[in-house]
């Protein structure tokens, strides 16, 4: 089937097989390997991305339904070379270890702080609760979260680091196309 | 792994959807938000030979206010769900129990309607759906015919669905006012119920006037607790922790669960 996605503000036309998961697209096709596949089964986060402004897990879905619409993934946060203030956050408060589980949880946490930009840990927890990681122990992931709405918050830090997307951070119901 | 093969279909109407599901014979499937059926493609627990994305039916979804109900349509997330003012003000327990199932990223895409036709016995939404007296509006070859939850829910994974029937709206009486609450026993995050108990009571000056109850993953399907609801009705607050003994799974460790979290359940809904 023909379909046509915008991914990261670049928009791919393609002819796929129906049966071929997003995730697979992602990191096949267009080789975007930063998005990763950690189970067959939904449940690691791993593999989360943002479909118009709603993080999803990439596995869960056809490259097929995504024609139409807009994916960001974790290859998409940085500009002009710095990185996202989550992405800032994560490495700074040591919130990986082997880094399997980080592009899916900063792609959550962005759909996190986008819900509640200055959320208590409990909230950080909830919020996260579709991605597994079998490092850190989560201390430091709710560390890096709560630093990273700190940074994010309007006022806070050089302007630079303000820059978090529109299209990243703006809630709007999935549309059906 | 890779799913199996299968064609894949956008209708552009319901009327589309239930030809093709006709055409395309016993072995074609419908897909929703696939959070449920995407899983089993990929472990190849199926195969359909065709899937068709009833996605893009913007009729599907929504939430309407409907004189003394609410028409939820199949296709409305349970992120929409969440999030709306009618199921808020007229059916506090839908959003307060989709608000426990599985995690953000799923409620995106997951729908309410999949989940009731999914009918995993441990599925969230099934004992609210029973308890609140819900009907499935249903669309096939032969028009539309409505089924009440009652008799939705057949089996494990088995519902009243034909095979080339689809469920568009769920009609939900209001329960304007009335207190609910969601007690769901797991022991990791973003895990299933072992037992959860689902309760709206309408409470005046003190006295229950009228209570639902219902509970998930005791049995094949939802159960619901009607012998706790008749106990309670004209009775006061207090006679909650007497009537929550009459929960009953059939099963002994859930049996006692099911009191237990009963107990709870209708202490936290009067409550709030
Ligand atoms: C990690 C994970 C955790 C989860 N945890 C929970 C949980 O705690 N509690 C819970 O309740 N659920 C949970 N779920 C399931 C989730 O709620 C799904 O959204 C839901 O079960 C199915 O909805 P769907 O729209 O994705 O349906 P799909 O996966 O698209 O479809 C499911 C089935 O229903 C059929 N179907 C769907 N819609 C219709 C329709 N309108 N008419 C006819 N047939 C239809 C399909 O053919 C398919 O057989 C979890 C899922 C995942 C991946
Ligand atoms: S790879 Fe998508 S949830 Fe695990
Ligand atoms: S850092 Fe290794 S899985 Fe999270």
């Amino acid at each position: 089937m023909h379909i046509s996605v915008n991914v990261d503000g670049v928009t791919y036309a393609d002819e796929v097989e129906p049966r071929l998961l997003l995730v697979h697209y992602l990191r096949e096709r267009l080789g975007k390997t930063g998005t990763v596949v950690g189970c067959d089964t939904g449940n690691c986060g791993a593999c989360t991305v943002h479909l118009d402004g709603h993080s999803v897990k990439s596995c869960q879905m056809f490259a097929v339904q995504a024609n139409g619409h807009e994916i960001t993934t974790i290859e998409g946060l940085a500009r002009d070379g710095k990185l996202h203030p989550v992405q800032e956050a994560f490495r700074t408060n040591h919130a990986l270890q082997c880094g399997f589980c980080t592009p899916g949880m900063i792609m959550q946490a962005i759909d996190l702080l986008a819900d509640e930009p200055d959320p208590d840990d409990e909230t950080v927890r909830k919020g996260l609760e579709g991605n597994l990681c079998r490092c850190t122990g989560y201390q430091n992931i709710v560390r890096a979260v709560q630093d990273a709405a700190q940074r994010m918050k309007p006022g806070a830090g050089p302007k630079i680091e303000q820059h978090s997307d529109e299209h990243v951070t703006a809630k709007q119901p999935v549309g059906g196309e | 792994m890779i799913p199996a093969e299968f064609r894949y279909l956008f209708p552009s109407t319901v009327d589309e959807a239930v030809r093709m599901l006709a055409d395309e014979g016993e072995d074609a499937k419908i897909i929703a938000g696939g959070q449920s059926l995407v899983p089993v493609l990929r472990m190849r627990l199926a195969a359909p030979t065709a899937l068709i994305d009833i996605g893009g039916l913007t009729e599907l979804t929504g939430v309407r206010d409907d004189g003394d109900s609410l028409l939820i349509g199949a296709m409305t997330t349970h992120y929409e769900v969440q999030r709306d003012h009618l199921i808020h003000d007229h059916a506090l327990l839908l959003k307060l129990v989709t608000d426990t199932v599985a995690d953000p990223q799923v409620r995106h895409r997951g729908t309410f309607g999949g989940s009731l036709c999914h009918a995993d016995p441990a599925g969230d939404l099934l004992a609210p759906a029973l308890a609140l007296d819900a009907v499935m509006i249903i669309a096939g070859p032969g028009g539309r015919r409505e089924v009440p939850a009652a008799e939705f829910f057949v089996d494990y994974f088995t519902t009243a669905l034909a095979p080339d029937e689809i469920l568009i709206d769920v009609r939900v009486p209001k329960y304007t006012g009335w207190g609910a609450h969601y007690e769901k026993l797991n022991r990791v995050a973003q895990a299933w119920s072992i037992v959860a108990v689902a309760a709206a009571v309408q409470v005046r000056g003190g006295t229950i006037e009228a209570a639902r109850v219902g509970l998930t993953n005791v049995g094949s399907g939802p159960v619901r607790a009607v012998d706790v609801e008749s106990a309670l009705v004209g009775q006061p607050v207090s006679a909650i922790a007497e009537a929550a003994l009459r929960a009953s799974s059939g099963d002994g460790y859930k049996d006692n669960l099911a009191r237990v979290l009963t107990g709870r359940a209708l202490t936290a809904a009067v409550a709030g």
